[in-house]
């Protein structure tokens, strides 16, 4: 079976500072996927070139056997890709409702095959809202929100847009054990849905739980690759956490 | 000689003197939008306020008008600061830059050519110097002074500006802050007060560019508005906050504009610097030294 | 309340105005109620770009002057022109400028638009001056007919009448952008254009839908002025007033919703024709620029935001 998604030889370069080198990574539809790495070893940055928000320099990516070069971000995530921010971008002057209506409107309805209308919408927000604890702040502003709620507020939007593949990219950061076990339910629930989940954490018990495979980048290449166990214990990926 | 190539040669000769004084308009925007980030559209506005301070005295005190500039750079330094200090209060330390920033330095703009004009009128204003008039004649060019002697206290402004930025420590800082603001945090410097400083500066060019401004050519207070696509297409055209760009793309702004004067007539010059600017954001909005 | 209840009570209110002005039939009033409706329209027109968006258009006196030389030109060619269709001529006209603007710049930082809009202002206004057949620097003359056409009465009134019209139009389209997927869109993009293109939002032909429909009433307001002043020429027609104003307004007002340029646009448009008849007209431009100030540095939700706060 064609991976859902399909890295091939992808490198990215922020002047002379090389960000990702020859990443290759098959992800499997439905799978649960861990991607681990220490800070600035190019996670985000793989994020970001995967949706679009910056453009790779080399090898290829393509999703649900289509390449993606050249799509805008925006048709990445109509196509099905959905991503949280790292560091949670809500819509600043949008209740946190309206906040999930952006993708719902935008990413959702712009697929065509019968999208929501008025009222279905309003419910639909409130069920995402639910679904990550904030269904009692619904009319409020972002800026009321800690940065924990705020970076539920980003998983639900990215939930919003329905997507074949998610990316959680750090959204446990910060949250208590329970709140923990919470979101790894969630995204647990998802999967079972059918929606493929790329889960990119610090927090090694949530990843261990969660994950059927785990990759590990390390200053902008693909050290391991393999069962969490395994990768675990593998000794180029105990080197670059634990140091020499 | 060819009558036509001595036209040309001499408008390459006055584009590169007016890009040279072009130059010296646009340091204060490279400053303010190239390095601290801050998009001061209102600082055309200013320049032309320099030019009415040296008109002041030059016709009411008889002095000449550059002296007149050099005077009057600790009070603009000093507006500057100000300036800064209500653009950092009531919007950079809101994240409020675009929509209220840049209504704010419209704002100023307007305040002060409209100021300008209920204080000294619409009509066309000039200055008396010795070096206004007489010209250098080399051979086939002439080198009118009116010309060539802004030239020169453009070049001394840019190049000192320059060696401040790159010598003294507070010019170091400066070129910190354009880089990263929050190293210079973590190495315990106050980015706010040097960028307030920084502007300060950006905002005393003002007072120079003013002067010089009044010498080559007479001014009413709605000229400066001209002068905001000329700027805004010398930075960016120039790479933001290099100077050396910066300055590259004032000589050639200024030749391009001088020849399209000449073969084209004067009324179509200042539709050069928009094409220009178009041009550059739609091919390269890094400019012409960027990466 | 819907779209169409919405146009409907503004149909009645613009209808009752027109109505108390026919009654009282003094000429002055129509001159000055023109310039407070035209207002309205442009400082609609900027905010949704500026207002919704977050792109700040500074080249508003292209826009409104495109329109207005559309007019000058139809006028020249095919006098008998009705003014209706030389408003939608100068409306295209402007909506397309906006277009290539906008598809030039706004890839780049919303600065960079500003920017481009700033000095665009200058090129048109240098286009206009070089151009002998709609007069060049020297300005054009318009024929101005006595008596309305449809209406009767003097020709001021069928101005302000279209005017009136213009109005409803701009602000129903404000609103309805507003309550509808394109005025979410808006706001996303506003708030984290990043954050808005992941969610799907796509960002580039909503801004160039947002620059082509604010230009497009900027042009369309700016088309019956060589009527309302008869002479026009390019000092005039590229006042920075209109700039100022159409900027200020919504600023003042408030930017969130379509009321706030109505609410910016009477008040100091009725303060500035006030300070005009009564101190002097060179203060009266001066009050929109120091107002816009001292609003943005102070008050940056406008009146509109100010009154939502305190009902909070």
């Amino acid at each position: 079976m064609t991976p859902l998604l399909q890295i091939s030889g992808l490198g990215k370069r922020f002047g002379g500072f090389t960000a990702l080198q020859a990443i290759d990574l098959d992800v499997q539809e439905g799978e649960r996927l861990g991607l681990i790495g220490p800070n600035g070893s190019g996670k985000s940055t793989l994020v970001n070139c995967i949706c679009g928000t910056l453009r790779h320099d080399l090898g290829s990516v393509r999703f649900g056997g289509k390449p993606l070069d050249g799509l805008a971000a925006h048709q990445r995530t109509r196509g099905g890709l959905a991503r949280s921010f790292q560091l949670p971008r809500p819509f600043g002057t949008l209740s946190l409702a309206e906040n999930l209506r952006i993708p719902i409107l935008y990413a959702v309805n712009a697929r065509g095959e019968g999208g929501l209308a008025g009222p279905a919408i309003d419910a639909r927000c409130r069920d995402l809202l639910a679904e990550v604890g904030l269904a009692d702040k619904a009319h409020r502003l972002p800026r009321d929100l800690t940065q924990i709620e705020m970076r539920k507020l980003e998983l639900a939007r990215a939930m919003a847009a329905q997507p074949k593949l998610l990316f959680a990219d750090e959204v446990m950061a910060g949250l208590s054990h329970a709140e923990i076990d919470e979101i790894i339910a969630l995204l647990f629930r998802l999967n079972g849905q059918g929606v493929t989940v790329i889960m990119i954490e610090h927090i090694m018990r949530a990843v261990m739980q969660f994950s059927q495979r785990l990759a590990v980048l390390v200053a902008g290449r693909k050290i391991a690759d393999g069962k969490p166990a395994d990768v675990v214990r593998d000794a180029e990926v105990v080197r670059a956490y634990l140091g020499e | 000689m060819d009558a036509s190539l001595d036209l040309l040669l001499n408008a390459v000769i006055s584009g590169l003197l007016l890009g040279g004084f072009y130059a010296a308009v646009s340091i204060g925007v490279a400053i303010s939008f190239g390095m601290l980030d801050i998009v001061n559209i209102a600082h055309p506005g200013f320049i032309l306020l320099g030019s009415y301070v040296a008109y002041f005295a030059n016709t009411v005190l008889g002095m000449d008008p550059i002296l007149a500039a050099v005077i009057a750079l600790p009070a603009f330094y000093a507006l500057g600061a100000l300036v800064y200090q209500i653009y950092y209060i009531a919007f950079e330390r809101r994240q409020d830059q675009s929509l209220g920033g840049l209504s704010f330095f419209f704002g100023l703009l307007f305040i002060t050519e409209v100021g300008l004009v209920l204080i000294f009128g619409v009509d066309y204003r000039l200055v008396q110097a010795r070096y206004i008039g007489p010209s250098l004649n080399l051979g086939w060019v002439e080198l009118p002074l009116r010309l060539f002697v802004p030239f020169l206290v453009s070049m001394v402004m840019v190049v000192g500006l320059q060696l401040f930025l790159s010598r003294s420590f507070l010019g170091r800082a400066i070129e910190a802050v354009a880089q990263d603001q929050l190293a210079l945090r973590l190495m315990a410097a106050n980015p706010t007060r040097i960028k307030r400083v920084a502007f300060g500066l950006s905002f005393a060019t003002a007072a120079i560019a003013g002067a010089i401004l009044i010498i080559i050519q007479p001014v009413e207070p709605s000229i400066g508005r001209e002068y905001i696509g000329r700027v805004f297409a010398i930075c960016v055209l120039g790479g933001l906050g290099s100077f050396s760009g910066m300055v590259i793309a004032a000589v050639t702004l200024g030749v391009v504009e001088s020849l399209t004067a000449t073969f084209f007539g004067p009324s179509w010059a200042p539709a050069v610097s928009f094409g220009v600017l178009l041009v550059t954001l739609a091919v390269r909005p890094s400019g012409i030294l960027g990466r | 309340m819907g779209s169409v209840p919405f146009a409907l009570a503004l149909v009645c209110v613009a209808a009752a105005l027109f109505a108390v002005g026919r009654w009282l039939n003094i000429s002055y009033a129509f001159f000055a109620a023109y310039v407070v409706v035209q207002y309205i329209v442009l400082g609609t027109a900027w905010n949704i770009l500026g207002g919704y968006t977050g792109y700040v258009n500074f080249g508003i006196t292209a826009f409104f002057a495109l329109g207005a030389y559309s007019s000058v030109v139809l006028y020249k060619l095919v006098p008998s022109l009705p003014l209706p269709i030389m408003m939608v001529v100068g409306g295209i006209v402007a909506g397309l400028v906006g277009l290539g603007t906008g598809y030039l710049t706004l890839r780049l930082r919303g600065v960079f638009f500003s920017i481009a809009t700033l000095a665009l202002a200058v090129v048109v206004q240098t286009l206009i001056t070089n151009w002998d057949f709609v007069g060049g620097a020297r300005g054009a003359y318009v024929l101005r007919p006595r008596v309305a056409p449809l209406i009767g009465g003097d020709y001021i009134q069928y101005l302000f009448l279209l005017m009136l019209g213009l109005c409803v139009i701009a602000l129903t389209t404000a609103r309805a952008i507003e309550h509808s997927a394109l005025g979410y869109g808006f706001a996303a993009i506003r708030d984290d254009e990043g954050a808005a293109e992941a969610s799907g939002v796509p960002t580039l032909r909503l801004k160039l839908i947002a620059t082509v429909l604010s230009g497009g009433f900027m042009g369309m307001a700016g088309a019956p002025l060589p009527y309302y002043v008869t002479y026009l020429d390019p000092s005039s027609g590229f006042s920075l007033n209109y700039a100022v104003n159409a900027i200020a307004m919504p600023l003042i007002g408030g930017t969130s919703s379509w009321l706030g340029p109505v609410v910016g646009a009477v008040l100091v448009g009725g303060l500035q024709e006030y300070i005009r008849v009564t101190i002097s007209s060179a203060v009266n431009v001066l009050v929109a620029g120091v107002l816009l100030v001292v609003f943005v540095v102070l008050a940056p939700e406008g009146i509109v935001g100010l009154f939502r706060r305190r009902r909070r």
